[in-house]
């Protein structure tokens, strides 16, 4: 029952994005971020829209899984909006009843910062869909390694993400195991309240957990014995590798955070 | 003497922390190059503890352990004794690290700082070996144990080792990932002269060693050939162990009267003796 679980939301199909260096795409997430904030008109928005638009389309990952990523945010994005849309004052009233005052400004802020966040969220989501886990901490520790001189840990990190990731379905197994051998002992984890099912949770956990610092010891041992002593002059199967196709995707990028510079500089106003 | 063993270990005796008695107390043994020696004890016996004292995880409270010539007590050699030392421990799941097979062959190898390029070559070289190039790509969680343990092997085997060490490698398979863990072992030995030192509590995995050290409460008991080892049928009783069915089916039979010689192992040893008895004119043909 706990068989068949994705990692992370890792859509592995093949593709040119698919194919980009981990490193470059945390970079241009990042830089994604970046115009999605530079945006403050019609003309911006619909920049990134085309610009989404079309890294969808080159990552082969339907559009629906991009929007699927802004269902558990939805609640934040109408409170947003709606927030933004009562509470601006401005000038050019639109709508006036009871206590309630609508005005231009408060509707464009409103329906902008919503759509922010959904730019936000749907950039990102490609980030992660198009990258798998193990790829993404191979970015982020080589990323991150310069922040070694401050004592960052960056390969530590990595290789607690590279360990956790290879546990998960070890350790989904396992607490399959223990569900099914409480159940044949009469547990009952699905009926009651939620404080109910929380507690039958109990019996669930304890054993998982002594047995996850049982695989934790287990495990460093083995490690070591394998001549694991950190970072330091360890040499990597999987090596990155910028290819043309990385500069071409930074390029379109940073021609979209241009275009959208330029556009709030000379078109302010003239549309909206 | 000393420049004949791979392994040695002279008077070596380890307390664990805070246990009142020694895990092992003054243990001396010698194992030659090429030798496939197995080391058999019941639990708490102190024989997980010997393995784990070969590849220097732990040191010795007394006395000296030489691996490859190198002293476990030396830290700067620790690394040394390791990548020439392989272990393979008990829980398969709990020493595979990485999410792809491929990539936890190359585990060992990137620790030591072996050049990307070198790698691949001794990544596949090494699941063949182990005849697991065909889940090369796969995820560790889809293989059966004995397959697990067998990547545990190439990921050793990568390292080119002279030292293969089995902590009780095949005590949470079943019958048929034993007999390919054992066999993959075996054949490493005969093929590559790796020295080998199993440990187990299994008997018929111990018959099939050159040499069988039994430990008891930390000490060494017997030692000898397997058939010598297991005709203290007595011996072995008392110390809760088991010989195997077919030795101490022999020492029933003789004790009835039966003219059976020593030695007896395996099934076959026993129909080929017992055949010797019941139909000498046949045998002699």
């Amino acid at each position: 029952m706990l068989k068949n679980i994705t990692m992370g939301q890792y859509y592995p199909v093949d593709s040119v994005v698919h194919r980009l260096d981990p490193r470059m795409k945390l970079i241009l997430a990042i830089l994604f971020i970046v115009a999605v904030f530079m945006a403050h008109s019609f003309v911006g928005y619909l920049l990134l829209l085309a610009f989404l638009v079309f890294a969808c389309k080159m990552s082969n990952v339907p559009f629906r899984l991009l929007l699927k990523g802004l269902r558990p945010l939805r609640m934040i994005i109408i409170i947003t909006f709606l927030l933004n849309l009562f509470f601006t004052p401005g000038e050019d009233l639109l709508v006036s009843f009871w206590i309630i005052r609508i005005y231009r400004e408060g509707f464009m802020q409103a329906l902008f910062y919503s759509l922010r966040l959904v730019f936000l969220v749907a950039g990102t989501s490609l980030l992660t869909l198009t990258t798998s886990p193990i790829a993404l901490s191979d970015g982020i520790e080589t990323l991150l390694s310069p922040l070694r001189v401050i004592h960052f840990p960056a390969h530590e990190l990595a290789m607690m993400m590279t360990i956790a990731l290879r546990f998960i379905p070890t350790l989904l197994e396992e607490t399959d195991k223990i569900m099914k051998a409480q159940m044949a002992r009469g547990a009952d984890f699905e009926s009651g309240n939620l404080m109910v099912r929380a507690k039958a949770m109990v019996p669930l956990l304890v054993p998982l957990f002594v047995s996850a610092f049982r695989r934790a010891g287990d495990l460093a041992m083995a490690m070591e014995s394998r001549c694991y002593h950190g970072g330091e002059g360890r040499t990597r199967l999987r090596v990155l590798k910028t290819t043309k196709n990385d500069w071409l995707a930074l390029l379109i990028l940073l021609l979209l955070i241009a275009l959208i510079v330029l556009e709030g500089i000379f078109l302010k106003g003239v549309l909206f | 003497m000393l420049s004949d063993s791979r392994v040695s270990l002279q008077d070596v005796s380890f307390t664990y922390e805070e246990a009142p008695s020694p895990a092992l107390s003054e243990i001396s043994a010698a194992i030659r190059p090429g030798e496939f020696v197995a080391v058999l004890g019941h639990n708490g016996s102190g024989k997980s503890t010997l393995a784990k004292l070969v590849n220097a995880l732990y040191i010795p409270s007394k006395g000296n352990v030489v691996v490859c010539g190198y002293d476990t007590r030396d830290e700067k050699l620790v690394w040394e004794i390791r990548r020439r030392a392989g272990m393979i421990f008990q829980n398969p799941d709990n020493q595979i690290v990485a999410t792809v097979v491929k990539e936890d062959v190359a585990f060992g190898l990137e620790n030591l700082g072996v050049p990307t390029e070198e790698m691949i070559p001794r990544i596949e070289q090494a699941l063949s070996v182990v005849r697991m190039t065909k889940y090369m790509d796969s995820a560790p969680h889809t293989l059966s144990g004995g397959q697990k343990q067998r990547v545990a092997i190439a990921g050793i085997l990568a390292m080119e080792p002279s030292v293969i060490i089995a902590d009780e490698a095949t005590a949470m398979l079943d019958p048929s990932g034993r007999k390919e863990v054992l066999e993959t072992v075996r054949m490493l030995n005969q093929t590559k002269g790796i020295t080998v030192l199993w440990i187990t509590h299994f008997m018929e995995e111990a018959a099939q060693a050159d040499r069988v050290l039994v430990i008891t409460d930390g000490k060494i008991e017997l030692e000898g050939t397997p058939a010598e080892v297991f005709d203290h049928v007595e011996k072995m009783k008392e110390m809760h162990l088991d010989v195997p069915h077919m030795t101490s089916l022999a020492d029933e039979l003789r004790k009835e009267g039966m003219p059976l010689p020593k030695g007896i192992l395996t099934v076959e040893d026993m129909a080929r003796e017992v055949e010797k008895v019941l139909c000498p004119s046949k045998s002699a043909t």
